[in-house]
């Protein structure tokens, strides 16, 4: 009896270093499998996050980014006394807030409007061709853009000519710019956006709807007391979650559909292209402190949309 | 009665505002389609056309004589396409499932470490030096790779689906002797096919669509993508002439001075662009379905 005690000791303790050891191996095990991911996000997203402090350098290529001369905030000096820097962060932030409006305006529109239908298969066929521009590239629609407005040759003019109008330079004038992007950018992604309100309001109580038609309440008075209220959270989500993104821009659609045209610029340029543009014409340093600058308050906003919606409706905050 | 009336007018109104609605997304690909079967004679008289005045194949028969550079962009996009998807679905699977599994100590850290890139990032410069400073992968097919090789929302979807699975199945499998890996590839990944199609679609179409790459990191026309060579199309008719060029011997040249460039531009789009289009529609359901799917939690 005596000597069965310390044996039965020494198992647990064998079964305790197995048991450290198992899972060690499969902690070694998981790491192995996290390597490649690992790695791939050390390298590409990381290192990237140390280079951010070119911003505060006089970037030399030959030196590297090690090499180049310490300027202190000289580069934020010279972006933030340009006239680029209001026109550039104006036109983010106004683009981000007037997309995000028309964006959920026009889809929740149109999922309203699906809702009022019966006939399955029409929907579909209308759902599928608002969903067709979802899979188009920027480059595609700046050729349908450069169609319709085209100066010579475009369907635009062609009809003002026609209803007895004078022809508009589109592609010179930046005045025409932010309906065309607002409605290039509606255009794009309003079958997509839609569906998530539609397949939304599929779930709602069918009930409520029929006693409400009991009551004597029409259907457009069923769409603003009944439908409208039972999407209004998520449409709160959507729009709390686009508001970490305020000071990013949709680089293709800024870039690609105003073709890049320097007269446009008032109404077109945005942080990412002006970022762009700064790495290829020479002005690495006004760019890279644009960069720091939009890193750091998307970062901040991010933070500060995902408190409010943890205040809202902690199931959909990010973290 | 009147009243059941009233209700079949408002619908029919509803349906004829979608009816107009829905033109305005088929007829800018007829215009397209239209245009790519113009001659430019027309094209400079009247503008651009719904229906063509005359229907003419001039320009198809030029971008099909001179396919090589239509070619390469083809290789070079579909290999991006299969090998970045498949890649990238590999790498991802392989990093969501440790994450999934409860008895991982260092879950949480690493999580965080992909969770991170999503809400910060070092921008276009920092990247942009790194790449071709470097890594040296600039001007090179590699470049199309590693760009956007993994995705943390798409790394956290997948985490969240296995987890969902029943974790007795992975318990019994170890009860059997079987390894971390071989679980993941012979119980987790064929449970969890909808995930992976639906993020596969996701980065497909990401991949087939990506000019910005070639952009900002390419000047090799041989390894152009295909939406950028179109972006270059688009934007510079001198680049439409040289590429027709190309495969011209020299005493033809002389000859080629009226290429129509007008038309040639637009059968480009419909060559280097249609046949995805025509293919992806397919999948809707697919698309639809991810954007459920990414509204769980992280």
């Amino acid at each position: 009896m005596t000597s069965a005690k310390p044996k039965l000791g020494k198992d647990r303790a064998k079964l305790k270093t197995n048991r450290r050891f198992a899972s060690f191996k499969s902690n070694a095990e998981f790491f192995l499998l996290c390597l490649p991911g690992l790695l791939y996000f050390f390298v590409f997203h990381y290192l990237p996050m140390g280079g951010i402090l070119i911003a505060f350098k006089e970037y030399n290529y030959k030196l590297g980014i090690f090499g180049s001369k310490w300027i202190g905030l000289k580069n934020f000096e010279f972006f933030f006394l340009s006239q680029d820097a209001w026109r550039i962060t104006r036109n983010t932030v106004g683009y981000s807030f007037l997309f995000m409006l028309t964006g959920m305006f026009s889809a929740v529109l149109v999922a309203l409007l699906l809702n009022e239908l019966k006939n399955k298969s029409l929907i579909k066929y209308y759902q599928t061709t608002m969903i067709l521009p979802h899979f188009l590239s920027w480059v595609i629609v700046a050729f349908i853009t450069f169609i319709m407005l085209n100066p010579a040759y475009g369907v635009l003019n062609k009809a003002l000519i026609s209803l007895g109008f004078e022809e508009r330079q589109w592609y010179s004038e930046f005045k025409y710019w932010p309906p065309i992007l607002t409605i290039s950018n509606v255009w794009k992604h309003v079958g997509m956006s839609s569906v998530i309100y539609y397949s939304s309001l599929m779930g709602a109580d069918k009930e409520m709807y029929e006693a409400a038609t009991i009551d004597g309440a029409g259907r457009f008075k069923q769409a603003i007391y009944i439908s409208i209220p039972f999407l209004v959270p998520i449409m709160t989500i959507m729009l709390i979650l686009n508001l970490g993104n305020v000071f990013r821009g949709d680089f293709g659609l800024f870039y690609q559909v105003p073709r890049d045209i320097g007269a446009l610029y008032p109404a077109t340029d945005i942080i990412d292209t002006y970022v762009y543009r700064g790495l290829f014409s020479g002005s690495i340093g006004m760019a890279s402190a644009v960069g720091f600058f939009q890193s750091f308050i998307g970062l901040f906003m991010v933070a500060v949309s995902n408190q409010i919606i943890r205040k809202i409706n902690p199931e959909n905050s990010l973290y | 009665m009147t009243k059941r009336k009233i209700k079949i007018d408002y619908r029919i109104g509803i349906h004829l505002f979608f009816i107009i609605f829905s033109l305005a997304f088929i007829i800018p690909f007829i215009y397209v389609l239209s245009i790519s079967f113009s001659n430019d004679m027309d094209i400079k008289q009247y503008g651009y056309q719904f229906i063509p005045k005359t229907f003419d194949l001039g320009a198809y028969t030029y971008v099909f004589q001179n396919p090589e550079q239509l070619l390469s962009s083809y290789k070079i996009t579909t290999f991006t396409s299969l090998v970045g998807t498949f890649c990238s679905v590999m790498i991802m699977a392989l990093m969501a499932y440790p994450l999934s599994r409860s008895n991982f100590t260092y879950r949480k850290q690493v999580s965080f470490f992909v969770f991170f890139t999503m809400i910060f990032g070092g921008g276009l410069i920092p990247s942009y030096i790194l790449i071709t400073k470097y890594l040296r992968l600039g001007n090179t097919v590699w470049i199309y790779l590693f760009a956007g090789l993994a995705n943390a929302w798409h790394i956290i979807i997948m985490r969240t689906f296995f987890q969902s699975l029943p974790s007795a199945l992975v318990e019994s499998a170890k009860m059997d002797g079987a390894g971390e890996l071989k679980i993941l590839f012979r119980i987790i990944m064929p449970l969890s096919k909808p995930v992976i199609a639906t993020i596969s679609l996701f980065i497909l179409l990401q991949r087939w669509n990506d000019w910005a790459t070639a952009l900002v990191y390419i000047n090799n026309k041989r390894l152009y993508t295909l939406q950028f060579l179109l972006q270059r199309i688009l934007r510079e008719a001198e680049f439409i002439n040289t590429m027709m060029n190309e495969g011209m011997d020299n005493h033809l040249v002389g000859g080629m001075i009226n290429i129509p460039t007008e038309s040639i531009r637009f059968a480009m789009c419909v060559v280097a662009a249609g046949p995805m289009l025509i293919i992806f529609p397919f999948f809707q359901k697919y698309f639809v379905k991810g954007l459920t799917i990414g509204s769980v939690k992280g």
